[in-house]
């Protein structure tokens, strides 16, 4: 899982049926002290997340263990949306 | 899936069991102008691909399947044998003309 | 998920009997400013790309073998979606 904030959002019309009313957001992973780490991901939103956020992401073929994403082309999900984070 | 061109091939007599009769060779990944990206790996095939074609490989757990109902430990397969590449990187609308690049795979055998 | 810009096609005669009937698409993944993310890829089509077409690309086999309808075979990418646009939040790259 990483964590990351949400820049985006994807909106595509022609997709494969099993993702249709999914959100697709954009998120640029952070490192836990909160600073961009390089690239993006496009990840669908289980949780209700919105721009601007700081979400967890798992990717993988355990994205499809998120809500709603059971044997759905889904490749990445953010299964949580960060609170805080403590770093000793 | 990736580009790549097979420079070579590897043979190994002690390996595991379910990569007997597997053929393994040595592939230089490609970009699609065709030069070479990265360092060259070795994949194995499951096409009959020969020296010098340019062939397409994949990666991951998906390489072992045309091996099915085989298991072999294998991460990378050359999958298909390329005849042709069409590309275009700009739009024909644009007002830079586009430069499609078309090239044939050259068979060595 | 990616997004990716369809650069280009290749024909192939001999390959896994599992990629017959699909097109075999040249895909070229972005950064979000739109610049090119490392090197192109080749990716099954999973609806109807064309050239120049922005698209959404899986990198994970499941996906990518369930959306063209071939499970249990050797693809790892596929183009599943079609892009409209994107929306950037400002200030963000």
């Amino acid at each position: 899982m990483i964590l990351a904030r949400v820049v985006g959002t994807v909106v595509a019309t022609r997709k494969d049926p099993r993702l249709e009313g999914k959100k697709l957001l954009i998120l640029k992973p952070v490192s836990p002290d909160g600073k961009d780490e390089n690239g993006y991901v496009v990840s669908v939103d289980t949780v209700g997340s919105g721009i601007g956020e700081r979400v967890i992401a798992v990717a993988g073929s355990s994205a499809r263990l998120a809500e709603g994403c059971k044997d759905t082309p889904v490749d990445n999900a953010i299964v949580g949306i960060v609170d805080e984070v403590h770093l000793d | 899936m990736y580009l790549g061109r097979v420079v070579g091939s590897v043979w190994s007599t002690v390996k595991h069991p379910a990569m007997t009769g597997c053929r393994m060779l040595v592939v230089q990944p490609l970009t699609p102008e065709l030069e070479n990206t990265g360092k060259r790996l070795i994949c194995t095939d499951s096409t009959g691909a020969g020296a010098g074609e340019l062939v397409y490989w994949v990666r991951g757990k998906e390489a072992s399947f045309p091996f099915h109902p085989a298991e072999p430990p294998v991460d990378t397969t050359i999958v298909g044998i390329v005849d042709e590449i069409h590309v275009q990187r700009t739009l024909p609308a644009q007002t830079k003309p586009p430069a499609p690049v078309h090239r044939k795979s050259s068979r060595k055998n | 998920m990616l997004i990716a810009r369809v650069i280009g096609d290749l024909v192939a005669t001999q390959k896994h009997a599992s990629h017959e009937g699909r097109k075999l698409l040249l895909v070229q993944p972005l950064n979000l400013d739109g610049t090119d993310r490392g090197d192109a890829v080749v990716a099954l089509d999973a609806v109807d790309a064309g050239i120049g077409d922005k698209v959404l690309v899986t990198t994970e086999g499941f996906s990518a073998m369930t959306s063209v309808g071939r499970p249990n075979s050797p693809i790892d990418m596929a183009v599943i979606g079609f892009i409209d646009h994107i929306e950037l939040v400002q200030g963000v790259d």
